[in-house]
């Protein structure tokens, strides 16, 4: 590379490169043919700079095994009673371990072998007086885990989806954590409910064998429980619950579903939640209104009741509707939510960080500014130090903002506002390698040398401390990416590009100014 | 134009001098370290879990009168904290148990009740629950460790270990220096900070490193004279960039500590003291160390 020539056409070709990168990220972009805009991936703004939410989800994974055990318990059941088997009952026990009691000898080794045979996920079974204890197997539980997560990961996707926020960004973290981040969110209230709603929607028929509230003091009869409506009051503002008795065994559930839709009831001018069955789900759903004619079927979400209608006449055709006050908003989140499925498990936020729009626009402005102004008293810094030289400096760190910018659209990085301090720390940085490379060309002047041979030994001679000196930089940038999370990784991500950049604007883009200097124009005095 | 061509300062008769200001430094940054896990720092919530509301009002406000508000409603513990504009105002609840989503939303009940007749918007709310702040401050500490060891060994490598280890101690002594002055200023220590304290690392280890440099390159070239003095003779050679370089990344870290927003102020504020921190390191520390360490047999410095 010792022609000047090539080394022009790479440097121009690098920063010619770098326009065509970022310009579409910048507000010029709409003036910019559709076909450069469209398809050249773009810097991103955190949250901190436009304003948004992450939040970090942790998956009750204990409790989704423990559901995975409970619904074991009934397949239990289920195998035990068809294949004939004497047995007292079927409980759950803990999170992963079903008991069942037997009434003698025989029936105890039926027992353990129709298990066995029928549900290979259980391990010998411990006998406990009268009772033999099944624990899930180690892996099948770690199965369990592992998918819960998955799941969750899914069904918040599909959520996030159908409520339509733009680039959302949602990923598994650590063994049992989902990160979400919703940039530009206005909502953040709604956003956390539809999140966060586990959906397990149920069809479960009420009891009428006795009234709720003497099920509340005597206890509810076997086969059924208390579970409650809670009724808002728009007139004081109470909350009031309802106790209703109902059947502890679901009817239907949601993952029958096939739609669900916000409708708007004309008559009574409320919007309600309408479902459609799947063709299985249809069929249960029409057997079930046909055999219940007059009773009441409670329509459960999350443990609470939310309506209780009368079955006037069996209903085919697998349409079923929710509703009970709902706003439009509560009717179409509730719609989404049943849409895109339960969460295998509940999930509870463990880091909300809300950024309002307006803090963002405000730390864009502050930034930018405080960023303009400290990059332009560096450049004018070193004009006034380094005369001509100082223009050459400055022209490299022009070279490296912009190929920096076009790096990170290129990596469709994340600009953040600490990514900004790094954008001008870079700046600041950047211009040691020049400084280095200059002092040591003062002192090779001083000594007698002449320009030409005194630039080439000071190139020569601030190498390797270029090299150290980033490298070390490095390290703890590849420190800070590694452990460091939202605007902290874009420090990092913004540090280590503009370091690397730094090597090359400083190395060639500097060294190319002053060839060009000395051997073109031949000059006999370096100004420095 | 120079600042300074050709000196001669002999640094390293001072270093006594500079020895007791780095021990002071590094003695309140080590106290500031251990009253972070005994609990006694000033820690933000993303390390300790809590809640962090930032409020804009309409009208101004007066900070006692929130204060008292917070009080009625039960919140005694808030921490308020206001911004260059009377209209802003930060509440802090540390301590994550229970459900922070409900206390949050409380503060702003509590505001909305108290005075209707000063609308407010809330411009960022962090809820940090306290596993995450515990996960936080291990991820942290092991960060400096990885950092610091990956530093070593690079140093080492390219240098020998006796740089290597002056290098880590001198790094270690700015991180620390700057951790103890925050601790001093009763600054909040949080996740924002230890990223500058890991840039404050990397950029006096940049300064150590060039003085490193030019004192192999005067070793090979077996000059007279005691190591003393060559070690003096580096610093003079590189002196001139040392300041230009302080100089102007000092600029650019000021520029953003006071015009940067209040997102960021500590953070440049923290990026500005380590640039002063390890400038004088890389002069007063790391080549003095070197001194106490002597190498018993010539060094081989025939590598790199």
């Amino acid at each position: 590379m010792r022609s000047i020539f090539w080394r022009v056409i790479l440097v121009a070709g690098f920063t010619a490169l770098a326009f065509i990168l970022f310009l579409p990220s910048t507000p010029v972009s709409k003036r910019l043919p559709s076909f450069w805009a469209d398809n050249i991936p773009k810097i991103n703004l955190g949250l901190d700079l436009q304003g948004g939410m992450h939040l970090v989800l942790d998956v009750d994974q204990d409790k989704a095994v423990e559901n995975h055990t409970q619904r074991l318990a009934g397949s239990v059941e289920d195998a035990l009673k068809r294949k004939g088997v004497a047995f007292y009952n079927v409980v759950r026990e803990g999170l992963d371990n079903v008991a069942v009691s037997y009434p003698d000898e025989r029936s105890k080794g039926e027992i353990s072998r129709v298990v066995k045979d029928e549900l290979g996920v259980f391990g010998s079974p411990a006998d406990q007086n009268g009772r033999l204890l099944f624990t899930l197997d180690k892996g099948e539980s770690e199965r369990i885990r592992e998918w819960s997560l998955f799941q969750a990961l899914e069904t918040i996707r599909n959520r996030i989806d159908k409520f339509g926020v733009a680039e959302p960004l949602i990923q598994k973290q650590g063994v049992n954590e989902v990160v979400v981040q919703l940039p530009g969110l206005k909502d953040p209230e709604r956003a956390i409910q539809l999140i966060g709603k586990t959906a397990v929607l149920e069809f479960r028929l009420v009891d009428e064998s006795m009234s709720p509230y003497t099920a509340e003091t005597q206890g509810a009869p076997f086969g059924s429980e208390i579970v409650y409506q809670q009724g808002y009051d728009s007139q004081t503002g109470m909350v009031q619950k309802t106790p209703f008795l109902v059947k502890r065994d679901a009817a239907l559930t949601g993952d029958s579903l096939s739609d669900a839709r916000m409708a708007f009831d004309t008559q009574y001018n409320e919007p309600y939640v309408s479902l459609t069955f799947d063709s299985n789900g249809a069929r249960v759903f029409e057997r079930l209104t046909t055999q219940n004619v007059g009773k009441r079927l409670a329509i459960v979400l999350d443990g609470n009741l939310h309506s209780a209608p009368q079955i006037r006449e069996p209903i085919a055709g697998g349409k079923a509707q929710i509703s009970g006050g709902f706003t439009p908003e509560e009717a179409t989140d509730l719609a989404i939510i049943l849409r895109a499925g339960a969460l295998p498990a509940p999930v509870n936020i463990v880091q909300n960080v809300t950024v309002g729009p307006s803090l963002g626009q405000d730390s864009i402005e502050a930034g930018l500014k405080a960023g303009l102004l400290g990059a332009a008293l560096v450049l004018v810094f070193m004009i006034i130090y380094y005369r001509a030289s100082g223009v050459i400096a400055d022209f490299a760190v022009f070279l490296n903002i912009i190929m920096l910018l076009g790096a990170m659209a290129w990596l469709s990085s994340t600009l953040t506002l600490p990514g900004i301090a790094g954008i001008v720390l870079t700046i600041g940085m950047g211009v040691d390698s020049n400084v280095l490379i200059f002092e040591r060309i003062k002192e090779e002047l001083h000594a007698g040398r002449t320009p030409r041979s005194a630039i080439n030994a000071g190139f020569d001679r601030a190498f390797w401390s270029i090299v150290d000196a980033h490298v070390t930089t490095l390290i703890t940038a590849a420190v800070l990416f590694q452990f460091g999370s939202g605007p902290i990784k874009g420090f990092a991500v913004t540090l280590s590009l503009g370091i690397l950049i730094n090597l090359f604007t400083a190395l060639v883009g500097t060294k190319l100014m002053f060839d060009i200097q000395s051997e073109r124009f031949r000059v006999k005095r370096l100004s420095i | 134009m120079d600042f300074v061509r050709n000196t001669n300062i002999d640094f390293m008769s001072k270093r006594r001098i500079a020895f007791v200001i780095s021990v002071v430094l590094a003695v309140i940054g080590l106290i500031a370290a251990v009253s972070i896990p005994l609990g006694k720092a000033n820690l933000s919530i993303d390390f300790e879990g809590g809640v962090a509301v930032q409020f804009r009002f309409e009208q101004p406000i007066e900070i006692d009168k929130m204060r008292t508000v917070l009080a009625e409603k039960g919140f005694k513990d808030a921490n308020l904290q206001q911004f260059a504009e009377p209209t802003k105002l930060l509440v802090k609840l540390k301590g994550g148990e229970g459900d922070l989503r409900a206390v949050s939303n409380s503060i702003g009940s509590a505001f909305t009740e108290s005075m209707p007749g000063n609308p407010f918007i809330i411009d960022s709310t962090s809820e940090v629950g306290p596993t995450v702040g515990r996960k936080l401050q291990k991820d942290a500490l092991w960060a400096v460790i990885v950092a610091l060891i990956g530093i070593l060994l690079y140093v080492a490598w390219r240098f020998e270990l006796r740089f290597g280890v002056a290098a880590v101690i001198a790094t270690f002594h700015d991180v620390l220096a700057v951790l103890g002055i925050f601790f001093l200023l009763d600054k909040e220590m949080s996740l924002l900070i230890v990223t500058a304290l890991l840039t404050v690392a990397g950029y006096s280890l940049t300064d150590t490193v060039v003085v490193f440099d030019r004192i192999r390159e005067n070793m090979r070239k077996k000059a007279k004279g005691d190591f003393a003095a060559l070690l003096n003779r580096s610093v003079n050679e590189v002196l001139s960039r040392t300041i230009v370089t302080s100089s102007t990344t000092l600029l650019a870290a000021l520029s953003l500590t006071f015009l940067g927003g209040e997102v960021i102020h500590d953070f440049a504020l923290a990026l500005s003291l380590g640039v002063v921190v390890g400038t004088f390191s890389s002069v007063f520390v790391a080549s003095p160390l070197l001194l106490l360490w002597k190498n018993k047999k010539k060094p081989a410095l025939a590598k790199a």
